[in-house]
């Protein structure tokens, strides 16, 4: 049942999501919310739970009654239409398959209910399982398949419906790391070779900056930040998006701006010569403000000119293979360096790091927004 | 004994298939005996002969003739097999003028019984269904007063309901008492659907809905093919709980359709004259016989049965 | 604004017969029962109201109060009898005792038959010239008395012994499954600190089992308000009313001695009590921790 979208309405957003506000009782979770997701775009949904990003989901399919607000879907407004009629398919966590019907049945449950020919019908489930490898499995039973075989089962039953928008409820959570790695590359191929509009809901950050062309960060039923993945990791919005997203965390430290030549940041002790950091708004003498700096953005050794060099102790390194973790001190507060995995030190010794205030961020200490 | 898994997490996860090497790995096992285990088995010893005893005293009498039991002791066993009683009991024993056994009141009590669980396990699992998938107002009130059907004795209800059966002119007849049970039945029913469907993933009922599925085809094709072990619980529940129910088979079955428990206490407790101890046992251990066969036939699923009842999801 | 919502429109209709009965044949009949028991019926249902004079007459009635007296004895002593009894039970089955499945099997197969067919049973076994005491007296302890059933003191006991024979297999499977639901690594811990089973049973394990008890108590409390079917059976409320409960009371006056304001004045007391004790119970089981449901 695909929504054909007529030519003069190419520029048509896929989905939009209009001044939505969902209640449970009498409690809004979500209020005056607005997204736009273009066609043939990959938007990832992410945060923390319970940060509304499911809830948002679920009010997109239809799942749930929104309290105010419209949703309309490929140029329709769909705010009060049945899940089935909205021109969507959806891949949930849990797989959801239906227990009691073979891997075929389960693909071709929804288009039999809609009255498509079973010829049609038949030509649908083949494509679509050949496409997730399932040629094998189609007389099996779900509890017959391990998990990474469910969760293609499940992607192919919102393929077979042939709509133009697909909905994915953390389709990954359940699967073991390595597996986890595999679908998220087949879905990312998937998306390539089918072109479809893909709003994807994760707490897992690996994924959305991996799979996402627009990355909407959650938090308390709001979106944070609605930009693309490397716009979000590079100049995050606020201190939430910033502590949120990156792994380990981005290093955090208070201070304040001291007149001079150029702002400059006094924290602790030391100071930062903040003019190569490009502000986008002005900054004032005496305002506090919070520096953070990633931990892959500071380097052990010597400093380039520009940057910004520190003498610390080492407390504790953690090896991971590929890179070492470093725990350090900087301004009296606790710090973590990214550096290769070559790198050696013993606790107690005392290194010099570096790194390019061009690269931190810094944010108003009242307002947690980006300066 | 083995019982078979679901395959969905269901109602009452109470037995668990791995305790016995849950027990192993407790390692409680002890290698010798002592006094502790001794007397262990002296309480388990005294305790199966009490739950024991009557059913093989009932037994023993059932076999015996009377003048047997009127010069022995009731713990005797019987000096040779005799079911004259049996047969007595079963087609010629007496309730007031007639004369036709307690077979009279087992058929009754079959076709009171057939109707009655088919009709209360459909009506509990449509309106469980619909109260744990579909958001209907006012769902939670609805439940609140079956809950309280569900719990409150039946003498509140009875002799309203007597009155309004004879209004409807179906007053005394197999149609009053089946409803009756329909009615009496609905609020554990519809809690122990209700709570196994609540255990489902509600995922699987949202892709049922994207996928087109309405009210009844997500019941008939996706939820009730999952709902095998909560039949048999229901089944099991309604099976006996209404071969063993005497107040309603007393009050609203009428005369013609008394139920087999109202009949038998009939024939014990109203007899003038001698009394037949051993064809009053015989006639006992016959109205026993059906939820007793359930019982052993069902095993585990019989305390999966008590836990759903227990309305403990 | 756009359109209301067209959705759910089969389940509202599905529900509503449900509503419909519900109504007539729960909230209907009780405030049906309620009202009659302020007028002065007596065979049929009349509209003469005479405020509490029924209730003033149940209070006044011997009969009423022998029954009142007679379900507090049965109920305290049956639903503790069943949980001490049905608990040792599980406690045992749980010492990895052999033949265990023969055991829960014999413990419970009472449970499965009907208060009619327990009440006969121990009807005869404490038969006065044939029964067990009988039997014993015969073996030389003459001064053996087992004739609760037809003993003006003793019958309301009699009936006591009969629902603990015929629960405590309920409380036994309730709480074997509890029992077993312990997680083993419990059990350890207790090990190594060397605390004596005996203790971890009554200090640890009873308070986990806490809401399995309550339940198996809720379970066992509607069993001694319903208790109609064991009384007739076992001792049909004698002798002379010496085993009288609530429930045969309500029960005769409904449809054997024409009384029926005074019946369902009766009912109202017994409704009265029950929902004043089940509300909280049921509100706390049900409500306060029902999780919300995801969508529609």
């Amino acid at each position: 049942m695909s929504q054909p979208t007529p030519a003069n309405e190419v520029m048509e957003p896929a989905v939009s999501v209009r001044d939505l506000a969902i209640a449970f009782a009498s409690h809004r979770v979500i209020d005056e919310l607005d997204l736009e997701v273009q066609k043939g775009e990959f938007l990832v949904l992410l945060g923390p739970s319970g940060c509304g990003k499911s809830t948002l989901l679920n009010a997109i399919a239809g799942l749930l009654d929104v309290a105010d607000g419209e949703v309309w879907i490929s140029g329709r407004n769909v705010t009060w239409a049945e899940p089935k009629d909205r021109g969507i398919g959806m891949v949930f966590q849990s797989y959801a398959l239906y227990p009691r019907m073979s891997v075929r049945q389960n693909l071709s449950f929804g288009l039999k209910i809609s009255g498509v020919p079973k010829t049609e019908v038949d030509a649908r489930v083949d494509k679509a399982a050949q496409l997730l490898k399932l040629e094998e499995l189609l007389q099996r039973r779900p509890a017959e398949l391990s998990g990474g075989q469910r969760q293609r089962v499940a992607i192919g039953r919102a393929l077979v419906r042939n709509v133009d928008v697909f909905l994915f409820d953390e389709p990954l959570s359940n699967l073991d790391a390595k597996l986890r790695n595999e679908l998220r590359v087949e879905i990312k191929k998937l998306h390539q070779r089918l072109g479809n509009t893909m709003i994807y809901v994760t707490h897992d950050q690996v994924e959305a900056m991996t799979l996402a062309d627009r990355v909407a960060v959650m938090r308390g039923g709001t979106i944070q930040q609605l930009a693309p993945p490397q716009e979000i990791y590079r100049r995050p919005v606020n201190l939430f998006v910033a502590g949120f997203i990156g792994s380990p965390a981005m290093n955090f430290f208070e201070g304040e701006i001291v007149a001079g030549e150029g702002p400059r940041l006094k924290v602790g002790d030391a100071m930062v010569d903040l003019s190569r950091y490009p502000f986008s708004t002005n900054v004032s003498p005496g305002q506090r403000v919070i520096l953070g700096i990633r931990p892959e953005h500071l380097a052990v050794g010597p400093a380039a000119v520009g940057s910004v060099e520190v003498e610390s102790q080492v407390h504790i390194t953690e090896p991971m293979g590929a890179d070492t973790i470093v725990w350090a001190s900087f301004a009296g507060e606790s710090i973590t360096i990214r550096t290769d995995g070559e790198f050696n030190a013993r606790p107690g010794e005392s290194i010099a790091f570096h790194f390019d205030p061009a690269r931190a961020s810094l944010f108003d200490a009242q307002t947690h927004l980006r300066l | 004994m083995s019982s078979p898994r679901p395959t969905v997490a269901a109602a009452a996860p109470l037995e668990r298939p791995a305790n016995r090497q849950k027990s192993v790995e407790r390692g409680r096992k002890p290698k010798r005996l002592t006094p502790g285990r001794i007397g262990l088995y002296a309480f388990i010893a005294v305790a199966a002969a009490f739950f024991l005893l009557p059913a093989v005293i009932m037994i023993f009498t059932s076999l015996k003739s009377m003048d047997e039991i009127r010069d022995g002791s009731i713990f005797a066993l019987p000096q040779h097999l005799d079911f004259s009683a049996w047969i007595a009991a079963w087609s010629t024993a007496c309730t007031g003028l007639s004369c036709d056994g307690i077979r009279v009141g087992f058929w009754n009590s079959i076709k009171i019984l057939v109707p009655s669980v088919v009709l209360s396990i459909a009506a509990g699992s449509i309106l469980g269904y619909a109260l744990s998938f579909w958001r209907v107002r006012g769902a939670n009130v609805l439940f609140a007063i079956l809950l309280l059907g569900a719990f409150l004795p039946y003498q509140i209800f009875i002799y309203p309901m007597v009155r309004g059966f004879s209004l409807l002119g179906i007053y005394n007849s197999l149609a009053c008492i089946v409803t009756i049970h329909v009615i009496f039945g609905l609020p554990v029913m519809t809690l122990i659907f209700r709570n196994f469907y609540a255990g489902l993933p509600q995922e699987l009922f949202n892709a049922a809905r994207v996928d087109g599925g309405g009210f009844w085809r997500i019941f008939l094709y996706v939820i009730l093919p999952m709902s095998t072990p909560i039949l048999i619980v229901a089944a099991i529940l309604q099976i006996t709980g209404i071969w063993n129910d005497f107040i309603l088979g007393l009050v609203f079955a009428g005369r013609e359709n008394l139920p087999m428990t109202v009949q038998l206490n009939n024939v014990v407790n109203t007899t003038y004259g001698e009394r037949t101890y051993n064809m009053n046992m015989a006639a006992t251990i016959l109205t026993a016989a059906v939820p007793l066969v359930v019982y052993f036939v069902s095993g585990r699923w019989f305390v999966r049965g008590i836990a759903a009842g227990a309305v403990k999801g | 604004m756009t359109t209301r919502p067209r959705r759910l429109r089969m389940a509202t209709f599905v529900v509503l017969p449900a509503w419909a009965l519900v109504l007539a044949a729960y909230v209907g009949t009780m405030v049906w029962t309620m009202q009659i028991s302020f007028t002065d019926s007596k065979l049929l249902p009349v509209d003469t109201y005479v405020g509490f004079d029924q209730y003033e007459r149940l209070f006044s009635s011997t009969r009423w109060l022998v029954s009142l007296q007679n379900v507090a004895i049965f109920g305290v002593l049956f639903i503790a009898g069943s949980l001490v009894v049905g608990f040792l039970l599980a406690v045992a089955l749980d010492q990895h005792v052999r033949f265990e499945n023969t055991l829960r099997t014999i413990f419970l197969y009472p449970y499965a038959m009907s208060f009619i067919v327990t009440g006969l049973i121990w009807q005869w076994l404490m038969n006065p010239g044939l029964g067990i005491q009988k039997a014993v007296q015969n073996w030389g302890w003459e001064s053996f008395r087992f004739d609760w059933a037809v003993n003006r003191e003793m019958a309301i006991y009699a009936v006591v012994i009969a629902g603990i024979w015929q629960a405590s297999g309920l409380v036994m499977a309730l709480m074997l499954a509890g029992l077993r639901g312990i997680d083993a690594d419990l059990w350890k811990a207790t090990r190594i600190e060397g605390i004596p089973p005996w203790r971890v049973y009554l200090f640890i394990i009873v308070p986990m089992l806490r809401p399995l008890i309550i339940t198996a108590v809720v379970l066992l409390s509607i069993g001694v308000v319903k208790a109609f079917d064991l009384v007739v059976a076992l001792t049909s409320g004698g002798p002379g009313i010496a085993s009288e409960v609530p429930a045969k009371f309500i029960m005769d006056y409904l449809f054997t001695r024409q009384n029926i304001g005074l019946a369902t004045a009766a009912a109202t007391v017994m409704l009265i009590t029950v929902a004043s004790v089940l509300t909280p119970w049921l509100y706390f089981e049900y409500f306060r921790k029902a999780r919300p449901r995801g969508a529609a």
